[in-house]
C-alpha cells in the first residue's frame, strides 16, 4: 500500500531516481575515469573545468582530478552515512524497544541516560575521542552513531509504550512468549514504519555531520577525500578557483535535497496508511 | 468451596486477592475468591463490570500489571502457579493453560500471517518443525470450522472478519491441547448471530476434546448456554455458585435472582418495563462493611449492613453468601 502511494508521487520518483543515479555514479564513476584519486597531474595544476584536458571538474592546487575526487569523496560520505545510520538504527531500536516495553524503573533509568548523552556537545565529544584514540576513520562511525541513536531511541520507546498496551501483546504473553521474544517478534516489527521514515531522514543529517566534521579537520584525512574535506579545501580557494568548491558542493546539495524530499514523501506515504 | 477433595480439580484458587495500591490506601479488585474448575467441567463466571471476574483470571494467568499485589493461592494441575518465575510460567501458558480474549480484532499480531502465528506457538512449545507445525495449524483451523483453511493460513488478520478471527483465537488456544481454556468474554465483541455460532463451536470442542473451560461473561444468557456450574461474582467476591440448571431454576442470592430478571425475554409483555438493578456496586477502594450488595438489595435488613455473610454450602456443589437467601 505504502509503496504504491509512494511511487505514485512524482517528487518521490524523481528524488529516488536522482539518489540512485548519484549512488551509481559514486560507486562506479571513479573506475570509468582514467584519472586516479591520489595521482597528481603536473601539467594541469588548478586547471579550469573543461572537456579538452580530461579533467571535467578541473583540478585542485596539487593537480588532482576533481571529478574523480568528488565521486570518491561522495562514496566515502555515503558509506559513513549508511554505516553510521545502521549503527544508530540498531542501537536505537533495541534500546528504545526495551525501555518502552519493559517500562517502569528500567525505562526511567534508560531514558535519563539518553538525556544525559543528548546533553553532551557533539564537537567536544568528537575532539575528546580523537584525543584519546588518535585520528581514525572508524572513530567517525562510532562518534556519529553514538549521537544519532538518541532521537531514534526516543521515537521507538514512544511507539513501544503504546504497543505494549495492545491486546495482541497480552495474547502473546498468555500464549507463553518470553520478554525477548515479544520484543523481537511483536514490538519491533510494529514500530518499523516510523523508524524507516526517520532513518531516511537521518542519512542526510549524518552525511552533513560527517562533512562538517571533516570540514573542521576531525573526520576523513588527506589524501583520502570526502565531500566535507573537498568543500573545506574549495572554500579556501573560493576566490581564485571557485570550481574546486563547485563540484563537491553541488553534489552534496543535490544528494541532501533528494534524500530529504524522498524521506518526506516516504513519511507522507506511511501517514496516509495510518490515517485510513 | 469444596475445600479438601481437590485432586480432581484442574484449577483451584484459594482466598485469592488482588489489590492495587492507590493514593492513600489500596483498591481491592478481588477480595478473596476460592473457586475450582474440575476436569472436563465448564465453569461460568458472571458479574457486572468491575466485579473482579477478569482480574481474578488475569491473576491466574500472570497477566496483571506490575503494580498489582496478588495473594492467596492458585493451584493448576496441583502445582502453585501464582508467583511462578516467568520462564516456568511461560512453559505452562499457551500450552496447558490457554486464554481466549474478548476482542478478536486486536488480539492477533497485525503483521504476521495467521499460519505463522499459529505455527509459531507449536514450534515454541512443542519443538515441532515448521513444516509439521504448519500442518497442525491447518488442522486447527479446520477444527474450528474455518472454510478454506489453506487460504486463510496465508492471510493477515485484517483480511478476516471478527467471527473468523475469534475462531482463529479459539483454534490457537487449543493448539497444544491445553487442560484448561479461560475464555474472557469471548463473544462480547461479536454480533449476536456470530455469538451463537462461537458458543456452539465451544460446546462442540468441549465434547470432542474434554477440556475444562472457564467462561467469563457479564451476560448470563451466554454463560447459561454452556456452563455446567455458574459462579456469580459481586464486588470482588463470589456470592453464589451452583450447578447451572439449579441456579437457572431458582437463584438463592437476591443478586443472582435480579441478574436473571434482567435477561431480556421475548415472551414478556411489551408494555412491561425492562427490569434493571438500581444503584451502583461499591467501589474497589471502599472498605467493606457488611454485605456489599446490601444497599441495592430488596431483602436487606439491619444485620446485612454490618455483618458480612460468609459463603456457606447449601449442599455439596452449591453455596451462597447471604443472610436471607431466597430458598
Amino acid at each position: 500500500m505504502a509503496r504504491r502511494r509512494l511511487l505514485a508521487n512524482p517528487g518521490a520518483r524523481i528524488s529516488l531516481g536522482i539518489i540512485l543515479a548519484l549512488v551509481a555514479l559514486a560507486v562506479i564513476g571513479p573506475w570509468l575515469n582514467p584519472n586516479r584519486v591520489e595521482t597528481l597531474d603536473w601539467s594541469f595544476i588548478a586547471a579550469d573545468p573543461g572537456i579538452a584536458h580530461a579533467h571535467w571538474f578541473g583540478t585542485d592546487r596539487l593537480g588532482r582530478d576533481l571529478y574523480v575526487r568528488t565521486l570518491a569523496g561522495a562514496r566515502v560520505s555515503m558509506i559513513v552515512g549508511l554505516v553510521a545510520s545502521a549503527v544508530s538504527l540498531s542501537l536505537g531500536l533495541m534500546y528504545g524497544a526495551i525501555a518502552g516495553y519493559v517500562g517502569g524503573r528500567t525505562d526511567d533509568v534508560m531514558m535519563r541516560l539518553v538525556e544525559i548523552l543528548g546533553g553532551l556537545p557533539l564537537i567536544f565529544f568528537v575532539i575528546f575521542l580523537t584525543v584519546v584514540f588518535g585520528r581514525n576513520e572508524y572513530l567517525l562511525f562510532v562518534s556519529i552513531g553514538a549521537v544519532g541513536w538518541l532521537t531514534l531511541a526516543r521515537i521507538v520507546r514512544g511507539q513501544a509504550l503504546s504497543i505494549r498496551r495492545q491486546e495482541y501483546i497480552e495474547a502473546a504473553i498468555a500464549s507463553g512468549a518470553g520478554t525477548a521474544r515479544i520484543i523481537c517478534r511483536h514490538v519491533l516489527p510494529n514500530v518499523i514504519g516510523p523508524v524507516i521514515v526517520y532513518a531516511t531522514l537521518t542519512i542526510p543529517q549524518i552525511i552533513l555531520l560527517e562533512s562538517f566534521l571533516s570540514f573542521l579537520g576531525l573526520g576523513i584525512q588527506e589524501p583520502r577525500a570526502s565531500l566535507g574535506t573537498l568543500i573545506a579545501e574549495g572554500a579556501g580557494e573560493m576566490e581564485a578557483a571557485p570550481w574546486i568548491l563547485l563540484g563537491p558542493g553541488v553534489f552534496l546539495t543535490l544528494l541532501l535535497v533528494c534524500l530529504n524530499v524522498f524521506g518526506d514523501r516516504l513519511r507522507d506515504a506511511f501517514d496516509a496508511g495510518t490515517r485510513r | 468451596m469444596t475445600e479438601d477433595r481437590e485432586p480432581l480439580a484442574t484449577l483451584s484458587t484459594r482466598a485469592l486477592r488482588v489489590d492495587y495500591p492507590i493514593f492513600g490506601g489500596t483498591a481491592a479488585a478481588v477480595r478473596g475468591v476460592s473457586l475450582s474448575v474440575g476436569a472436563h467441567e465448564c465453569l461460568g463466571v458472571v458479574g457486572e463490570s468491575g466485579s473482579g471476574k477478569t482480574q481474578l483470571f488475569m491473576a491466574v494467568m500472570g497477566l496483571l500489571p506490575s503494580g498489582a499485589q496478588v495473594s492467596g493461592s492458585a493451584l493448576f494441575q496441583d502445582g502453585e502457579i501464582l508467583g511462578l518465575p516467568p520462564d516456568q510460567l511461560n512453559r505452562i501458558r499457551g500450552s496447558k493453560l490457554a486464554m481466549v480474549f474478548q476482542d478478536p480484532m486486536t488480539s492477533l499480531t497485525p503483521h504476521l500471517k495467521i499460519g505463522m502465528q499459529l505455527a509459531e506457538i507449536l514450534v515454541h512449545h512443542r519443538g515441532l518443525s515448521w513444516r509439521d507445525a504448519e500442518r497442525a495449524a491447518l488442522s486447527a483451523l479446520d477444527r474450528v470450522h474455518i472454510p478454506d483453511p489453506r487460504r486463510r493460513l496465508k492471510q493477515y488478520p485484517h483480511e478476516l472478519s471478527g467471527g473468523m478471527r475469534q475462531r482463529v483465537m479459539i483454534g490457537m488456544s487449543l493448539l497444544c491441547e491445553p487442560a484448561l481454556v479461560i475464555a474472557d468474554e469471548p463473544t462480547s465483541a461479536l454480533d449476536v448471530t456470530v455469538q451463537a455460532r462461537i458458543l456452539e463451536l465451544l460446546r462442540e470442542l468441549r465434547t470432542q476434546t474434554g477440556i475444562s473451560i472457564v467462561l467469563i461473561s457479564h451476560d448470563l444468557a451466554v454463560v447459561a448456554s454452556l456452563a455446567d456450574r455458574i459462579a456469580v461474582m459481586y464486588a470482588g467476591r463470589v456470592v453464589e455458585s451452583a450447578p447451572a440448571a439449579e441456579l437457572l431454576r431458582g437463584a438463592r442470592h437476591p443478586y443472582s435472582a435480579l441478574l436473571m430478571q434482567c435477561v431480556p425475554d421475548f415472551h414478556r409483555a411489551r408494555t412491561e418495563r425492562m427490569p434493571f438493578l438500581a444503584g451502583q456496586a461499591p467501589g474497589a477502594a471502599e472498605p467493606e462493611r457488611g454485605c456489599a450488595f446490601a444497599p441495592r438489595c430488596p431483602r436487606s435488613t439491619e444485620r446485612c449492613t454490618h455483618e458480612r455473610p460468609a459463603l456457606v454450602a447449601v449442599h455439596s456443589g452449591a453455596e451462597v453468601a447471604c443472610h436471607h437467601p431466597l430458598t
